[in-house]
């Protein structure tokens, strides 16, 4: 938030802004009615210390959002952690640490920040009201007391032709003005605490934006092999992250195919093996009746149709098997998908043959698009590209657990009902692993089936967003900068003129003395270099051949 | 010149701006090294006359009398006994003077490094599209901030720090962080990464100025306030502590409003097209943010009473580790977890 909410604003701090003693701790207040105690405890929420306090827990508190996986983030590593730490699992959880940016007591503390922020900001809305209207205020009795003054001369010999002049230099300076006997009061600035307002002001606007997308938008991936469609309802995601007061009735009806996907990679030079672009060509349709249309999906190129976005966050390969069983059947044919692990795209995925008898068949172990072989590090991936595509998997029989009903994730296999084959060459380790080419067939021991390599497809990751508010929270947060703006570089100023006429010995000329002082309510402006531009420009317009003998104050280098 | 020669030259330009860099660290070293054989300024009338002077001759050389006003020159002391001090203080601007010069000089082949460092890559980009480009892009960025500040801020007795830091990044960019020229990843086309991580760069360029002048504030508050400050130390030759507080506030003050762009609206208006999402709570997302609220923090703090100085500047220097944290932390810690991993 800004600089501004000064000393002076806060209920707590010194009125005047010259305080310099901490604001005095709030000692147990004494038996209060529910009145008193309500309004001490709103003095203290609004007080600016509280909102420092509750700004660095802010801060402190988005923290375990980035170093512990989130829920509405990346499932998949939230149950991968949760495996690896099954004693600190209970506790987090009790604590909201898998959904920190949604949990109650993140909320508590913006809520509080906000809270605080009103009540700091309202109050002070009606005392710039006030003070926008104001008079600029009276001539202080000693101006050589203000930080920054001068007394100098004026060859001019009629102070109120002199004062009309200084006068006439505030205004050009833009200076609102108050004209007294003899004086002048001056002051500008007043935008940069309605700059501080407008600021605050828009944080709230952001905010309700901000908020507007998490609760009723929503987001969804969906892998889609090249070649199929997605049809824009629940059941056809893989992950789905909807806002707590999303309606599925709201899914707009967005249908599309995904005709074809390219991708280039760089074979030489320092970045060999990154893509230099991909993007898929699809056909989609806003409505179910309405025409078909075309579109080429990048990154950085989305797809906006029928209220929802369309992204393609990623891509990957879907090698196509076909496994018989122990009786000679196909129990399975199609492409699966296999996640990639490194930029080398070596991708790990697993098949899953429920239907292989006489007993169910696993397979789980990576494909390599450009095979690689050594022995220090058994078969790897050596190029991003299909190059020479290889699978190499480990077979398992037994019981797969699809019959439990308990939902299984299509990209592990739940191991305790199944067992591996011995190897049959115990240098490769103890169990047996099968490497297939493109077109190969391998049999699997003890006759119980064959599995066949047929061909490599390619899969994208689609994300489908919807987040209402983003303009009202862009349009908030560059309200917020310009109000930002408005608080740190307006400088609040106040000068005053006074003039008078010199004492005169025998035969002087008659001269004009003119005192100037000024005030810079802000901290960190330069005021002596606005002070002395005053001079100049006063002098200047009161005769050349005015004489001025400055006499910087020894405030002036404090 | 080919691309592949570009890179070579860009990769020299580098060395040679290190070299010169350190050079100019070495002329502002030699400038406070002499700086200690003159007497100090003894009353704090007389250091309050001293930050005067400063504004003539732009030195932190007590050359000018109390009365040595702003727009008058420099009076020298008129002292016969300073006669061989006068000679000393000619040395001092001397090797002050040849510091400033170096430092323009390794800032030219610094801008000379990236813009060869973009040609250099093909297709031609801009020139921060890793983490080592963007350390370069990064430190010329504080190169930049600290010359265009020098003269209006009277910030040279900044040398010695700026250029020591400048001389550290760099070596430790190319040895730890160096990826050859190359192209960009497919999720950096786009225009936005030249907004983007501009506006990033130059925030980070003023935030780093304002916590160097920061640090310097606070360890001469510290020395005041235990009395320690010696006489002819380097601390005494710094501007007031006020002033060196009030230029790290503007510092910050201009910083802000460019990060508050950067992280969100550039930031989220890019990611929005990217990655579906204009805020996805990625770490480098949450530690942009985390980074906002505590400089924010330090805004506030120090418009209220009993804040301001040490406390809020202490503020504004963890806001400043949350910021290296961002930009070198999330790129370890969490590597491929960030969306920013490219950024690696």
């Amino acid at each position: 938030m800004s600089t501004s909410r000064t000393a002076t604003s806060r209920p707590d701090t010194d009125a005047g802004g010259s305080a310099t003693a901490p604001p005095t701790p709030p000692s147990a207040p004494p038996a209060l009615g529910p009145v008193e105690l309500s309004r001490w405890a709103w003095r203290q929420l609004t007080s600016m210390r509280t909102a420092l306090v509750l700004l660095f827990l802010l801060a402190l508190g988005a923290v375990p959002g980035s170093v512990i996986p989130q829920q509405n983030i990346d499932s998949v590593k939230v149950a991968q952690w949760q495996e690896a730490h099954p004693a600190l699992t209970p506790v987090y959880e009790r604590l909201g640490l898998f959904a920190v940016y949604g949990s109650p007591w993140f909320a508590a503390i913006y809520i509080l920040l906000m809270v605080s922020l009103v009540g700091c900001v309202v109050p002070r809305l009606r005392v710039y009201w006030r003070a926008a209207r104001a008079r600029p205020p009276q001539v202080p009795r000693h101006l050589s007391r203000l930080p920054e003054s001068r007394t100098f001369e004026v060859a001019d010999p009629d102070p109120e032709a002199v004062l009309a002049r200084a006068t006439a230099v505030l205004r050009r300076r833009r200076y609102r003005l108050a004209v007294h006997p003899g004086a002048v009061s001056a002051e500008k600035g007043y935008l940069r605490e309605a700059g501080n307002l407008l600021f605050h002001f828009s944080v709230l606007v952001a905010l309700v934006g901000f908020a507007a997308g998490q609760l009723f938008g929503y987001k969804g991936g969906v892998i889609t092999i090249v070649g199929q469609g997605f049809s824009n309802t629940l059941s056809q995601y893989d992950d789905f992250a909807p806002g707590r007061l999303f309606n599925s009735d709201d899914l707009s009806p967005l249908s599309f195919t995904v005709d074809d996907f390219h991708v280039k990679w760089l074979t030489s030079g320092p970045a060999m093996g990154q893509p230099s672009s991909f993007d898929a060509n699809i056909t989609y349709r806003t409505a179910p009746g309405a025409a078909p249309r075309h579109h080429d999906l990048a990154v950085n190129h989305p797809l906006a149709a029928g209220g929802a976005n369309v992204f393609l966050v990623g891509h990957g390969y879907a090698p196509v098997v076909t496994v018989k069983d122990g009786k000679g059947n196909v129990a399975y044919r199609g492409p699966a998908v296999f996640l990639p692990q490194d930029s080398t795209f070596a991708s790990f995925g697993v098949i899953k043959v429920p239907d292989a008898v006489p007993q169910q068949l696993g397979f789980e172990g990576l494909f390599l698009p450009t095979y690689g072989f050594t022995v220090a590090r058994g078969p790897f991936s050596q190029f991003p590209d299909a190059l020479r595509p290889v699978l190499s998997l480990v077979p398992y029989h037994g019981n797969l657990g699809l019959d439990g009903g308990r939902p299984q994730s299509v990209y592990s296999l739940d191991k305790k009902g199944l067992k591996t084959y011995p190897s049959s060459d115990p240098s490769l380790g103890p169990v047996k692993r099968l490497k297939l080419e493109e077109g190969q067939t391998v049999r699997l021991p003890d006759g119980q089936g064959s599995i066949r390599f047929d061909g490599v497809q390619r899969w994208v990751k689609l994300q489908v967003s919807h987040s209402p508010g983003k303009g009202i929270a862009l349009g908030g947060v560059l309200l917020g900068i310009l109000g930002l703006m408005g608080s740190l570089f307006i400088r609040p100023r106040r000068a005053w003129v006074r003039v008078s006429q010199a004492p005169v010995g025998p035969g002087d000329p008659r001269r004009t003395v003119v005192e100037l002082g000024g005030l810079d309510r802000s901290s960190g402006g330069d005021l002596s270099g606005e002070v002395e531009e005053l001079e100049r420009l006063i002098t200047a317009s009161s005769g050349p051949s005015g004489t001025s003998d400055t006499t910087p104050t020894p405030e002036e280098h404090a | 010149m080919s691309t592949a020669d570009f890179a070579t030259f860009s990769d020299n330009a580098v060395m040679f701006a290190s070299i010169v860099y350190a050079l100019a660290f070495l002329a502002h070293l030699t400038e406070w090294v002499l700086i200690r054989s003159l007497p100090a300024p003894q009353t704090t009338a007389e250091m309050a006359a001293q930050t005067t002077a400063q504004a003539v001759v732009r030195d932190a050389v007590p050359v000018g009398g109390p009365a040595a006003g702003p727009t008058e020159p420099a009076v020298p002391v008129a002292d016969p006994a300073s006669g061989r001090e006068e000679e000393q203080e000619l040395r001092v601007e001397k090797y002050g003077r040849i510091g400033v010069a170096l430092t323009v000089l390794a800032c030219a082949l610094h801008l000379m490094a990236l813009v060869s460092r973009g040609l250099g890559s093909d297709p031609i980009r801009v020139p921060w599209g890793n983490m080592y480009e963007f350390t370069l892009a990064g430190t010329f960025g504080v190169s930049v901030m600290y010359l265009l500040l020098l003269k209006r801020f009277e910030l040279r007795w900044m040398g010695v720090l700026v250029t020591g830091f400048l001389v550290v990044v760099l070596m430790l960019d190319v040895l730890v962080l160096y990826q050859d020229a190359g192209p960009l990843v497919p999720a950096l086309h786009s225009y936005w990464l030249a907004i983007h991580v501009l506006a990033a760069v130059i925030a980070s360029g003023a935030f780093s100025v304002g916590a160097l002048t920061l640090v310097l504030f606070l360890a001469k508050d510290r020395a005041i306030r235990r009395g320690t400050l010696r006489p002819r130390g380097y601390l005494s030759r710094l501007p007031e502590a006020p002033v060196l507080e009030r230029v790290a506030y503007r510092m910050h003050a201009f910083g802000f409003p460019i990060w508050t762009f950067a992280a969100l609206v550039a930031g989220p208006i890019w990611a929005e097209y990217a990655w579906g999402s204009y805020w996805n709570w990625d770490p480098k997302e949450v530690w942009a943010f985390i980074t906002w609220v505590i400089y924010a923090a330090y805004l506030h703090a120090r418009a209220t009473a009993g804040w301001k100085g040490k406390a809020a500047s202490v503020i504004a220097l963890v806001g400043f580790a949350s910021l290296l944290f961002n930009f070198v932390g999330i790129n370890y810690f969490f590597g491929g977890g960030s969306l920013h991993s490219y950024a690696g």
